[in-house]
């Protein structure tokens, strides 16, 4: 493809890359664009000022295609349209993101006092401005820390197993099944704990009726949790150097000895990256807890009886409350789960920054 | 194989139970897999039995009066309308992103936009709904209003308002919630393209457009379609910010703009707090749909990320 369009002026050859539009007409052409969408918009009143940016942008990509070709040639003039589209993409995809984060600090701070973390929704009416979140707050806390300890364990020694022990079909089987299982949608494990824990279990110690609690959505928590934290233990060892495993044998270590005391230690700080990402995303979790743990407005300390709320639970009761002084509740208890799950994620990856195996 | 090679011996105590126990926890996985569809069957049956309609065709949903009639159409045309828009919105948009971190960003740029899209997937999704009902709503109300007075004529667009509590609305907040997903998914794929066959692109004189159009994407497709299932499964099964969006009117329409829409995860956690025996298990039922969804499309991923694995191994 030699087909260079740039044919060089007498005198001056053109350099290794042809001859290059200078910035200024891209400067230009985007303010004659803007200023022909303009007139468009505001003169015939179609719209207002974003359809002038898009109409704007349509015309720069346009023009930048026209004046590029010409200079540049045609495939200098694609190169740049394209160039100019990815651009906006990402511009246009930060628009949205910095709203949220943005509404987010603004309108979660006016109820982040003193008040919203020492009290709970108990005798709180809808006319009463107060009103805090401190039994959510446990909630959440307890649950996710009863699922951490179901899963953790099962989940480090099932990715135990796909790695170091499991050969043929059945091996393969379940390491597919766990990436399904990353992909079963939150309420799908809220009504698998609730008619299997829920309807048919806790009848049997709560008097034939049967009960919500904070447990059941620790259960559904750890259905969320397991895939997650068995995938990033299982990469985490696979990642553990083979010579290391071989001098523990040559030494006469027994194998399960070896992978306790030689590959585990060796893959901590990446099984516990692992391990923080999950537990991130399971306190982000609504829908399981609205199904299986009901929702309270009073604290609940103990989790396997009755009703118990959780932090993002009250953010979805509260933003679909009718007191006018429910939404600024829902977005303090949003920065502060935002906040919670921010802190474990950055924690996580700056853990993992630390490893010395991982990539 | 990480350690295989040891001498295999008989009645090795310590040996035999610590392997089965590994062996039990790694079984969980499918007991658990089974456990959900069995349970979730158990519990629909007895609703589906009651149900005086089709539950294929019938697009109203009261399990709880008497007799019950619901049916799960218009709630899974819900799912599907919210989670297309959703996938049409952001797939451009983060294919785009993905390329300029990839391959336009310089590094200091790249790497700190893509730890903030990573931070951003961890956000909660009930921050994303309550942020689409209390702000989002507006400029998609202005937005509404707009379409419908000049693409009126339009089916999707029709319609005499009240406008914003709508699909769009839906699909649209879905969208911002996928589009993580989806970049850093892809952006992982784009990144992995041999440098040799970049290389090569270039020197033969392609532009830069040129060589990520003939050696980047062609590379990066089927781990891009992976992604795109991956987003999709996601949008499939949310419920949180679709209950807090959508305006719950249950019918079968391609109008995006009116109020109205529903979906089967939306509808679970909103219909479940006035849900009696039937209506639970009808709920219960429209999960089991939900899941068996999800699983197959999640299935589907996974395989062409697994043929793609193979392909890329057998490669380097």
């Amino acid at each position: 493809m030699m087909t260079d369009p740039a044919v060089a002026p007498p005198g001056q050859g053109p350099g290794l890359r042809g001859r290059r539009t200078p910035f200024v007409a891209y400067v230009g052409l985007a303010v004659v664009a803007l200023g022909v969408a303009a007139a468009i918009c505001y003169g015939t009143g179609v719209g207002g000022w974003v359809l002038m940016l898009v109409m704007g942008l349509v015309l720069f990509l346009a023009g930048v295609y026209a004046v590029v070709s010409r200079l540049e040639g045609r495939r200098a003039g694609r190169d740049r349209t394209w160039s100019v589209l990815i651009h906006c993409a990402f511009v246009l995809a930060l628009v949205p993101l910095v709203s949220v984060v943005w509404t987010l600090i603004s309108k979660g701070s006016e109820r982040f006092d003193l008040n919203f973390f020492t009290t709970s929704l108990n005798n709180i009416g809808a006319r009463d401005p107060d009103g805090g979140a401190v039994h959510a707050i446990i909630g959440t806390l307890e649950q996710v820390a009863i699922a951490t300890v179901i899963t953790v364990p099962l989940g480090i020694l099932a990715a135990i197993y796909i790695v170091e022990y499991g050969r043929g079909r059945f091996a393969t089987l379940i390491r597919f099944f766990v990436d399904v299982m990353t992909g079963i949608p939150s309420i799908v494990a809220g009504l698998f704990i609730l008619s299997f824990w829920v309807l048919i279990v806790s009848p049997v110690y709560n008097n034939g009726q049967p009960s919500f609690s904070g447990f059941a959505a620790a259960l559904a928590l750890s259905v969320l949790m397991l895939p997650t934290i068995v995938r990033s233990t299982e990469e985490m060892l696979r990642l553990v150097p083979a010579p290391l495993r071989e001098g523990s044998y040559a030494l006469g270590v027994p194998k399960w000895k070896t992978i306790l005391r030689v590959v585990i230690p060796t893959a901590l700080p990446g099984i516990v990256t692992g391990i923080m990402l999950s537990i991130a995303r399971a306190a982000g979790e609504t829908a399981p807890v609205l199904l299986v743990a009901g929702g309270s407005a009073a604290v609940n300390i103990n989790p396997f009886n009755n009703n118990q709320s959780s932090l993002s639970l009250y953010v979805f009761q509260q933003a679909s409350d009718a007191s006018r002084f429910a939404p600024a509740r829902a977005w303090t208890a949003a920065l502060t789960l935002v906040a919670l799950v921010l802190i474990l994620t950055v924690a996580a990856k700056l853990f993992a920054r630390r490893n010395r195996i991982s990539r | 194989m990480a350690g295989g090679f040891l001498p295999r011996r008989k009645g090795f105590g310590a040996e035999r139970a610590f392997s089965t126990v590994t062996l039990l926890a790694g079984a969980m996985v499918l007991v658990i897999i089974v456990a959900i569809t069995v349970f979730l069957i158990a519990k629909a049956i007895p609703a589906l039995q009651a149900d005086t309609a089709n539950f294929i065709t019938e697009t109203d949903w009261f399990p709880n009066q008497e007799p019950p009639v619901f049916g799960i159409a218009a709630i899974a045309w819900g799912t599907l309308v919210t989670s297309v828009i959703a996938l049409l919105v952001a797939v451009p948009v983060a294919l785009g992103i993905a390329l300029y971190l990839s391959h336009y960003a310089n590094r200091r740029i790249a790497d700190t936009f893509g730890f903030l899209i990573d931070l951003l997937a961890a956000v909660p999704s009930v921050v994303f709904g309550l942020w689409g009902f209390i702000v989002f709503i507006e400029p998609v109300r202005t937005f509404s209003v707009w379409l419908n007075k000049y693409f009126g004529w339009l089916p999707f667009f029709d319609g005499t308002g009240p406008f914003g509590r709508s699909f769009m609305l839906g699909g649209l907040v879905l969208a911002i919630m996928v589009l993580p997903i989806i970049t850093a998914l892809s952006r992982e794929v784009f990144l992995q393209t041999p440098t040799a066959d970049e290389e090569a692109a270039l020197s033969l004189g392609a532009t830069r457009w040129e060589m990520i159009r003939t050696a980047v994407l062609p590379y990066g497709r089927a781990g891009v379609i992976a992604s795109v299932m991956l987003g999709l499964g996601r949008a499939l099964g949310e419920t949180i910010a679709l209950a807090l969006t959508l305006g719950f009117i249950n019918e079968i329409t391609v109008n995006v703009i009116q109020n109205g829409g529903n979906s089967i995860a939306a509808n679970i956690a909103n219909g479940f707090g006035e849900a009696g025996d039937i209506g639970r298990g009808a709920l219960i039922a429209s999960g089991l749909v939900l899941f068996a969804i999800t699983l197959v499309v999640n299935a589907a991923a996974r395989v062409i990320i697994y043929r793609r694995r193979e392909f890329t191994e057998s490669a380097a």
